[in-house]
């Protein structure tokens, strides 16, 4: 790789005596101010919001339905891994188990599924529509740009899981009770005990996404193909999925990014249960080295001709 | 992996050119050869005009001079640092237009600007809305600068691509077809704006498939054909290459051409009330009393400057047609 990504010491170096132009530092977070307003200012943007914003609403009001004549919910739900089924019967007897609930339920699939949508579209998104091209010339840089990007994505993860968690923590708050809560072990918190765990459940869920916004954007820099990134980069979460569903592939299912993901429900343990949040984070972070560096070494040697 | 552009001194003495490239090649991945050794110089304060039938490599040579595509071999040097290894230093001091625009439709002509703008790390967003703000002036868009793009016409987006390449002061503009999808007034109105840039010192990298565009607004051209460049130079010296045709304009067209035979003149054309052919080695007063005296009635009579058209069907032996 040896195009294009001159350092900052290389730029501020005058090209041949015409008016010195050094960028400065803090100039540079232009492009992402830029991409963060771009990003959110899109229709799809905040339709997948709003779609991750439905998800507590509906399943706030199908407990409220079933629960109504005072059966509880929950007996025979699936068993979704840990965690889904058991805060949902518990629901009813405290609003802010919807916000687990809701994650619970949204990070298999929704949540992945929009991180897929807006990371596959960030690099092949900006090359069908050709604005790429007057990026790269403006010059925003490659290795600045895809990190722009990434960023972008991740503060989506962040913004996409917190929509998720305030809107089941305001249904919540509407249809349910709200107090002090029972962790999975049993033991007593209170609810500000509570808001806090369901705080710090929100940032983990939105770090497990980690791992899927870089294959994403990967998957990004190797078509031109907005629509095509998008449906790739979904495909895999559904075939990973799967795949971890398959016993006999249990000797590689501990790579799948997907495979931890529900143990942010450890967070609801007393004392908090940290084995595979840890390696749940591991696994996301070693996913973001990998699949961002292939991103790298793709988009800095790539011919624009789109 | 940035030392030798930070350590590379600027190699820019006057001369050598805003654009040199050296043997520049570009083979697609495929075997399909797109640009083939090209040596190109665009001098400091010129319009040129880059002249090509379409897919004859123009495209792929602006691409590689802007850094979006690696060549295969050759070098090429930009503003007198090498590309792409330089693109960083370059190309903030350089406008360019390629391909036609490419907008983001959902914002407003302004907010495009402000976006382009906000990718350049060398440009300064204290004064970013002032310079969006009269790159919209000068390419008149200020009217429709807060409609959203998807509802520009052609016209219009072709106006705001150049109005991003004008959002600083550049030294060096490359515009690919840029009056392409504008009405006769916009063309006209780009071409003033082409030269009023070049007046100011900015020189202009212009391609176009139009040849009296080139013509009119540039100083020196170069012609492509197949990915090989064929020649280049000063737009003058390119048509004085080719020799004039002598024009009769008379009813007596029948004994205009025989008598013009009869001087020397060659390859006799006639087409309705013109007789045209290639001037005679002889004074063209004499043709002209030698008419005169065979009794053809002359309403006119007079040689046509070369075109660059015919400069060019000169130079590839071919009409101005699509490569196969």
């Amino acid at each position: 790789m040896s195009r294009a990504e001159a350092t900052t010491d290389s730029v501020t170096t005058e090209p041949t005596g015409g008016a010195v132009r050094a960028p400065r530092p803090l100039w540079t977070f232009g492009l992402l101010r830029s991409e963060l307003l771009t990003t959110f200012r899109r229709w799809r943007t905040l339709a997948l919001l709003a779609v991750l914003a439905a998800v507590p609403i509906l399943v706030g009001i199908a407990v409220k339905i079933e629960t109504s004549d005072g059966s509880s919910v929950g007996g025979g739900g699936p068993d979704g891994g840990g965690g889904g089924p058991a805060f949902i019967s518990q629901i009813t007897n405290n609003g802010l188990f919807l916000v687990f609930t809701a994650l619970a339920a949204t990070l298999p699939f929704f949540l992945p599924m929009a991180i897929g949508v807006v990371a596959g579209d960030a690099i092949a998104g900006e090359a069908n529509a050709g604005t790429l091209r007057y990026l790269l010339v403006a010059p925003a840089g490659r290795t600045r740009l895809l990190l722009t990007k990434y960023a972008t994505v991740l503060a989506f993860c962040l913004v996409g899981t917190l929509t998720v968690a305030v809107s089941a923590l305001t249904v919540g708050a509407v249809l349910f009770p709200l107090g002090d809560l029972t962790t999975i072990s049993g033991t007593q918190i209170s609810f500000a005990d509570g808001l806090g765990r369901a705080l710090l459940i929100a940032l983990v869920v939105a770090a497990s996404l980690v791992g899927i916004a870089a294959l994403g954007l990967f998957v990004s820099t190797l078509t031109s193909s907005g629509i095509a990134a998008m449906a790739t980069t979904v495909g895999l979460l559904i075939t990973v999925q799967i795949l971890d569903q398959i016993p006999q592939l249990h000797a590689i299912q501990p790579y799948f990014f997907s495979h931890y993901w529900l143990s942010f429900a450890d967070l609801m343990r007393e004392p908090i249960y940290w084995d595979d949040l840890v390696k749940n984070l591991g696994l996301q972070g070693l996913y973001a080295a990998v699949f961002g560096s292939a991103a790298w070494a793709r988009f800095t040697a790539k011919d624009i001709t789109a | 992996m940035g030392d030798a552009s930070a350590t590379e001194p600027a190699k820019g003495e006057p001369g050598a050119g805003v654009i040199a490239t050296h043997g520049l090649t570009k083979r697609y991945r495929g075997g399909q050869l797109a640009v083939d050794g090209l040596d190109l110089t665009v001098p400091a304060g010129s319009v040129f005009g880059f002249l090509g039938p379409n897919g004859s490599g123009k495209t792929t040579t602006i691409r590689m001079l802007m850094g979006l595509i690696e060549p295969t071999s050759g070098t090429a040097r930009v503003l007198g640092r090498p590309m792409p290894r330089a693109s960083r230093a370059v190309l903030p001091h350089v406008g360019a237009l390629i391909e036609g625009p490419a907008l983001y439709g959902f914002l407003s002509g302004r907010d495009n600007l402000l976006r382009y703008d906000a990718a350049d790390p060398t440009a300064d967003p204290r004064t970013r809305r002032t310079r969006v703000a009269s790159a919209l002036e000068r390419v008149g868009l200020t009217a429709a600068a807060g409609k959203k793009a998807k509802a520009y016409s052609l016209g219009m987006k072709q106006r705001l691509g150049l109005a991003a390449a004008l959002l600083q002061p550049r030294r060096l503009l490359v515009l690919d077809e840029p009056t392409n999808g504008l009405d006769p007034q916009g063309m006209r109105e780009i071409r003033s704006l082409v030269r009023e840039l070049a007046s100011d010192g900015t020189t202009v990298f212009l391609s176009s498939h139009l040849l009296d565009e080139i013509e009119q607004v540039c100083t020196h051209a170069a012609v492509m054909a197949q990915g090989r460049l064929i020649t280049q130079g000063a737009v003058a010296d390119l048509s004085a290459g080719v020799r004039g045709r002598l024009v009769v304009t008379t009813p007596d067209t029948g004994d205009a051409a025989r008598v013009l035979k009869e001087q020397g003149a060659a390859d006799v054309v006639v087409a309705e009330d013109r007789v045209s052919a290639e001037p005679p080695d002889r004074d063209l007063a004499e043709v002209n009393a030698a008419l005169v005296t065979a009794g053809v009635r002359v309403r006119g009579f007079g040689v046509e400057r070369a075109s660059l058209e015919d400069a060019f069907v000169a130079l590839t032996g071919e009409g101005f047609d699509v490569a196969g």
